[in-house]
Order: C-alpha cells, then sequence, then structure tokens
C-alpha cells in the first residue's frame, strides 16, 4: 500500500513535469500481485486472481443463492438467474439446434463469466479481466478446439464438407475451400480480439477524457463524456458477452450441422 | 525515489520506473501464465458451480412452472366445464319450474271456471225462479185489482143510479155493468 502510495506521488510529480495533464489510459490493465510487490510468476494471486474470484462469487450469488428458495412464484433474483438461463437456452436452441443442448452448460459458463467480468469492470477501480487478450484467447481458443473436436466426432471426415460449398459451381469450389479454411482458423482469433478489443477499448478511452478531466476549462465536458461513454460501455458490456456466445453457438452449429 | 530501481526490477518488463504500463499491458508476455492459470481455474468453479447446481435447479423449478401453469390451467377448464354443467342444469330447473307453474295456474283456471259457471247456473236459476214468483204475484195483484175496479163499478153505478133517482136492484146494476165491462 505504502509503495502504491509512492507510485501515485510520483506519478502525480511525472505528470506535473509533462505540464498538467496526465494521461495514463493503459495503467488500469496492470496486472499487480495482491500481497507484496514481487514479480507476477504463474501461480502468484494477483488482481485477476481477485476479480475472477468476485466474478465467481457473484455467479454463485446470482445462480445458486438467488435461487436458493426454488419458488413457483420467483423473487427478484430468481427471475433474474431465469432469465438468464432462458436467454442462453433458448439462444442454444434456435442458433444451434435441439442437439446443441447438450452443450448448453458450457456455452452457459462462457455467457455468465463473461457478462459478470465485463459488468465488473465497470465499477470505478476495479480490474477487467475481460479486457486482456491472453484472457480472450483461451476463451476463444477453448470453443474453437472444442468444436473443432466435436464436429470430427459428430461427422467424421465428412465434417471437411464444410470447406466444400456443394451449393456453387463446380469451379468456383477449390478457391472457396480455401477461403473457407482461412476464415475457419481466424474464427478464433476475430473472437478473442472482438470482446477484448471491445472492452479495452472503451475503458481506455474513459481514462483518457478522464485525465482532461484536470483541466478546469474543459471538466465539464470531459464529465458528460465519461458518462456518456459509460453508458455506451455498460452496453458493450452486455452486448459483446451476447456476441461471443451467439458466435459460439454459430460455430457449435457447424460442427453439429456442416453441410450447407 | 530509492525504491525505484527494486520495483522497476521486480515489476518486469512491462512496467516503467513511474509504475505506469510500457505499451499495452495486454501484449505484456510475463503475465500470461498467471492470467491463463486463474482463468482455467475461474472456469471449471463456475462450470461445477452451474452444471452441478444453478442449472438442474432452475431447470426443475422451470418444469415445476409449467407443470404448476398445465395443472392450473387444466382445473381451471374442469371448473368451467362444471360450471357450464350447473347453468344446464338450472336452465332445466327453470324450464321445469315454469312449465309445472304454467300447468298449475291452468288448471287452476280451469277450477275457478268450473265453479264459477255452477255458481252462474244456479245464480240463474235462482233468477227465473224469482222472475217466475214475481210475475205470478203481479198476474194476482192485476186479477184482483180487476175485481176490484168492478165492484167499484157497480157499487158507484148503484149510488148513481140511486142518486139520479132510478131505482134499480144491484142484481140489475151489477149485470148491466158486468156487460159493459165485457163489452
Amino acid at each position: 500500500m505504502a509503495t502504491e502510495a509512492t507510485h501515485g506521488a510520483e506519478m502525480a510529480e511525472h505528470g506535473a513535469d509533462a505540464g498538467g495533464l496526465v494521461f495514463h489510459p493503459m495503467d488500469q490493465f496492470i496486472v499487480k500481485p495482491l500481497f507484496g510487490d514481487g514479480a507476477v510468476g504463474m501461480f502468484t494471486i494477483t488482481n485477476v486472481t481477485l476479480w475472477m474470484a468476485i466474478a465467481i462469487l457473484v455467479i454463485t450469488g446470482l445462480m445458486v443463492l438467488g435461487t436458493s428458495r426454488r419458488a413457483v412464484i420467483p423473487s427478484r433474483s430468481q427471475s433474474v438467474a431465469e432469465m438468464a438461463y432462458g436467454f442462453i437456452y433458448k439462444m442454444v436452441e434456435d442458433v444451434a439446434g435441439k442437439d446443441g443442448l447438450t452443450y448448453f452448460p458450457y456455452i452457459m459458463t462462457l455467457f455468465m463469466f463473461i457478462v459478470v467480468s465485463n459488468f465488473l469492470g465497470l465499477i470505478p477501480m476495479s480490474f477487467t479481466t475481460t479486457s486482456h487478450f491472453a484472457v480472450t484467447v483461451v476463451l476463444a481458443l477453448c470453443v474453437f478446439l472444442t468444436v473443432t473436436i466435436i464436429g470430427f466426432v459428430k461427422n467424421g471426415a465428412s465434417f471437411l464438407s464444410l470447406f466444400w460449398v456443394s451449393s456453387a459451381p463446380l469451379a468456383l469450389r477449390p478457391v472457396l475451400a480455401i477461403i473457407e479454411i482461412i476464415s475457419y482458423f481466424v474464427r478464433p482469433v476475430s473472437h478473442s480480439i472482438r470482446l477484448a478489443g471491445n472492452v479495452m477499448a472503451g475503458h481506455a478511452v474513459i481514462k483518457v477524457f478522464a485525465g482532461f478531466a484536470g483541466l478546469a476549462l474543459i471538466s465539464p465536458l470531459s464529465v458528460v463524456a465519461i458518462t456518456a461513454i459509460y453508458g455506451l460501455e455498460v452496453m458493450v458490456a452486455f452486448v459483446q458477452a451476447y456476441v461471443f456466445t451467439i458466435l459460439t453457438c454459430v460455430y457449435l452449429k457447424d460442427a453439429l450441422h456442416p453441410h450447407h | 525515489m530509492a525504491t525505484e530501481p527494486i520495483a522497476e526490477e521486480l515489476a518486469g518488463t512491462c512496467v516503467d520506473s513511474h509504475g505506469s504500463a510500457i505499451g499495452m499491458p495486454q501484449l505484456c508476455a510475463d503475465w500470461i501464465p498467471n492470467q491463463v492459470f486463474w482463468l482455467v481455474i475461474a472456469l471449471v468453479v463456475v462450470f461445477l458451480v452451474l452444471s452441478r447446481i444453478a442449472l438442474p435447479r432452475i431447470a426443475s423449478v422451470l418444469a415445476e412452472r409449467r407443470g404448476t401453469i398445465t395443472n392450473d390451467i387444466a382445473a381451471a377448464e374442469e371448473l368451467k366445464r362444471q360450471a357450464a354443467e350447473a347453468e344446464k342444469a338450472y336452465d332445466k330447473a327453470l324450464a321445469d319450474a315454469r312449465a309445472e307453474a304454467q300447468a298449475i295456474s291452468q288448471k287452476t283456471r280451469d277450477e275457478i271456471k268450473a265453479q264459477l259457471d255452477e255458481a252462474t247456473a244456479a245464480a240463474d236459476a235462482q233468477i227465473a225462479a224469482k222472475t217466475a214468483e214475481s210475475e205470478k204475484a203481479i198476474a194476482e195483484i192485476r186479477a184482483s185489482a180487476m175485481e176490484n175496479v168492478e165492484l167499484v163499478a157497480k157499487d158507484t153505478a148503484g149510488a148513481i143510479v140511486a142518486a139520479l133517482g132510478g131505482s134499480a136492484d144491484a142484481a140489475t146494476v151489477s149485470a148491466a155493468v158486468g156487460n159493459r165491462m165485457k163489452g
């Protein structure tokens, strides 16, 4: 804590040297050890650990404690949990089909983790775990690998017909196959960068506007802009979780029904 | 300021001497293992919590609610059917009662009419008897009146004859008067 104070003092000093405005929009994404001041190893308890633990607590609180009364007429938290359940259940059923419902718990896990992490990241001074590519790439790779394995296990070699567009003219099919294969392997990249990029950009923009608040003249404008971007970020937090989940469902549908 | 070199050394290559990020913290390779490790743990915990406890519970609650709603709808339909039956029975009872009431009133009306007819007939007979009796009395009175008139006429005629100085016996006068009156 003491070192943090000195860091703050240094930053202020640093900023004062630079001429009044302090911009450190990326500092909010720094991974720090929670106890002590050492290097960040693989098993170090960091702010990542803290905020993922809080996410687990929130999910448990909502989905387990919130539904503990099992009321036929639901309480407020129980109806939120039921709404989340129904929302994702219907999404999986509509997009991936009835046989996709086997994988509903996995998709629910992804959605709950991302949406709760995104919203926790909107709390001032918090750490946004989903703003890191390390996190979203793991999530996207899990989806990519699982979906590919499911595709081959369920369909065997005929899963490759996903890349062979039988509705196109024969001459075009090899070209389309190359494009389809490239787009298939780009999926985890776009899948992960879309989420982390959106979350990171919004948080960084808020920090930049917050930096402008140091000037008395433009501080009202800065506060208004922060408020507006914050509202946008609340929407982005949900929409990106939704997009990540529905894309997972789409990929799952491709794996279960690869024939165009 | 003495702590600076130590902090820098411990923080690795991604943080500068002022505690600020160098470049994008997202691209700092030093932190990736830590994040991946905790993420995997978090995902496993969330998955276990959801798939073991939360999702089956919510599914059972939703199924129970659907069952309750289906039962309630069935019960409501049963009640509706019963209500329709009760209404039909009520309508039938009402129609029966109306028919019975009509029958009773018709019967009563007939009875009253019969009594009335009887009474009328009796009254008519009585009236006829009274009329006959009265007519007879009137005829008697008329007859006695005619008799009296003859008697008075004979007396008067005898008196007038005597007053005019004639003399006639009663038998002659009465015979004369009797002839006149007949003629």
